[in-house]
């Protein structure tokens, strides 16, 4: 699938209003919010995520039934890999 | 009903398939084509087709952006990555894809400076660490990922980042959508529209399809239990020889789609005249390459590329199985001399890919029920 992962604001960054700290797959990671200039979300939010940048904000209800999806998919560990791996934390 | 147990609203999944027996006339054969890998991977790993009735036939469609992809475009990649101090940065999806001289794992094994990234930003960022290499990063994807390449190469413009370029390989979904219905070999009756490049696009792209055409498509999330009514609504409007654009994945997919995502691509993108695609040659103003407002980081531009075309392995039925027109174990290579672990085309290394999906679950379940029937 095209991963979407699902992903909760924690702070909005002070240096660059198109950055946030998100909470994603048991890990704290900088996403992009540059496609969600027209509807900016808030800490609390709830967003898809696509190769490390968010898609769209979603119900934190949706965000459960994603990560299930993901979960039956057998994908989650895609998902954590990506997540991960999101600012070069993991690799070189 | 396999797996039935393990889904959300079981209750729910079961009065959804029955209601599809109840719509599915027996006199008729449905044909209906899922355009996007990620429904294809769904529809194995739920085992959609046995709840099913047998006169709805699901179709896999091109919607692997990486299975498209002609071999030739591969080799064009590596070839910049064989330059000296030069980085080669791609998603995890495209290190085992093979090119004529191999896969980019193959050649990082070969010395070639080869990394995964998660996000095209993360290839930006390498460039950043790295001043004294160049970074090239293979792009990939269909809608949904280009808006994410097109914000990262106004980023590097916008921050005179001269060690960074794109080997630009988006393609668009709707011209692939337009080729299969053009295409000969293909009757089809409906379409299972995209889910997450639908976030971006939206459904009015679909339009087409529906008045042109006259064939329903219905945009569908991925849970089993969004692909079950994704069918319902497609028979409803079957039955009554109604062809509309609808949405149940309207949850996360806005009608007009993000706008935000649709002017960095506009910003950044233009179409190419044509475009080579695996099994549907070539289409026109099908694929994206960068504007000459960003030439600089246009790896075509900066690079030799030989551009040379290479055809798939005699073989190698890659091209048909992702028109549809074959199943993925139809092909003569299927499970023998390709298979995940010894892949001969993409579509079975790809997570989107028909043939990974169906070797993965329903070729491990036939081996169980030949070995089974032997015994019994």
């Amino acid at each position: 699938m095209c991963l979407a992962i699902p992903g909760k604001i924690v702070e909005i960054s002070s240096v660059n209003q198109d950055s946030a700290l998100v909470d994603v797959v048991g890990v704290r990671r900088k996403i992009d919010l540059g496609l969600l200039q027209d509807d900016k979300p808030v800490p609390g939010d709830w967003v898809l995520i696509h190769v490390g940048f968010a898609m769209s904000k979603i119900s934190a209800q949706d965000a459960t039934d994603q990560m299930n999806t993901l979960r039956m998919l057998g994908e989650i560990e895609s998902a954590e890999q990506e997540a991960q791996g999101y600012g070069l934390e993991d690799v070189q | 009903m396999r797996f039935v147990d393990e889904f959300r609203d079981p209750r729910l999944i079961s009065k959804t398939a029955e209601e599809i027996r109840r719509l599915a006339s027996p006199g008729r054969h449905y044909r209906m084509m899922e355009v996007c890998g990620g429904h294809t991977h769904a529809i194995y790993r739920f085992g959609l087709k046995d709840i099913l009735p047998e006169n709805i036939e699901l179709i896999h469609g091109p919607g692997c952006p990486v299975c498209v992809l002609p071999m030739g475009r591969i080799d064009d990649g590596l070839s910049v990555a064989q330059q000296p101090d030069v980085i080669f940065a791609a998603f995890g999806d495209m290190m085992r894809v093979p090119g004529t001289q191999g896969s980019p794992l193959e050649h990082k094994a070969r010395g070639m400076d080869v990394r995964i990234v998660y996000s095209p930003s993360d290839a930006l960022k390498l460039a950043r660490l790295n001043p004294d290499k160049h970074v090239m990063f293979f792009a990939i994807g269909f809608e949904t990922t280009a808006p994410s390449t097109a914000l990262t190469l106004m980023r590097a413009k916008a921050e005179g980042i001269r060690n960074f370029s794109v080997f630009c390989n988006h393609v668009t979904i709707i011209p692939a959508i337009r080729a299969i219905l053009d295409s000969p070999d293909m009757r089809l009756d409906a379409f299972i529209g995209p889910g997450h490049v639908s976030t971006v696009i939206g459904c009015r792209p679909y339009e087409w399809i529906a008045a042109n055409e006259r064939k329903p498509i219905v945009v569908s999330g991925f849970e089993p239990l969004d692909m079950l009514q994704s069918v319902v609504m497609l028979l409803h409007q079957l039955n009554l020889g109604e062809a509309k654009v609808e949405n149940q994945y309207k949850r996360v997919v806005p009608w007009e789609g993000n706008r935000a995502a649709l002017r960095a691509m506009a910003e950044v993108f233009q179409l190419r005249p044509y475009f080579e695609w695996r099994g549907l040659g070539f289409i026109s103003q099908s694929a994206l390459r960068l504007r000459d407002a960003y030439a600089e980081w246009d790896a075509e531009q900066r690079f030799a590329i030989p551009g040379v075309r290479v055809t798939d392995p005699k073989a190698a039925q890659c091209g048909e199985v992702l028109k549809g027109v074959l199943k993925p174990h139809q092909c003569k290579l299927f499970g023998r001399e390709c298979t995940p672990e010894h892949p001969i085309g993409a579509l079975m290394v790809s997570s989107e890919g028909s043939c990974a999906a169906y070797h993965t679950y329903e070729h491990r379940k036939a081996a169980m029920v030949t070995s089974l029937n032997s015994i019994a």
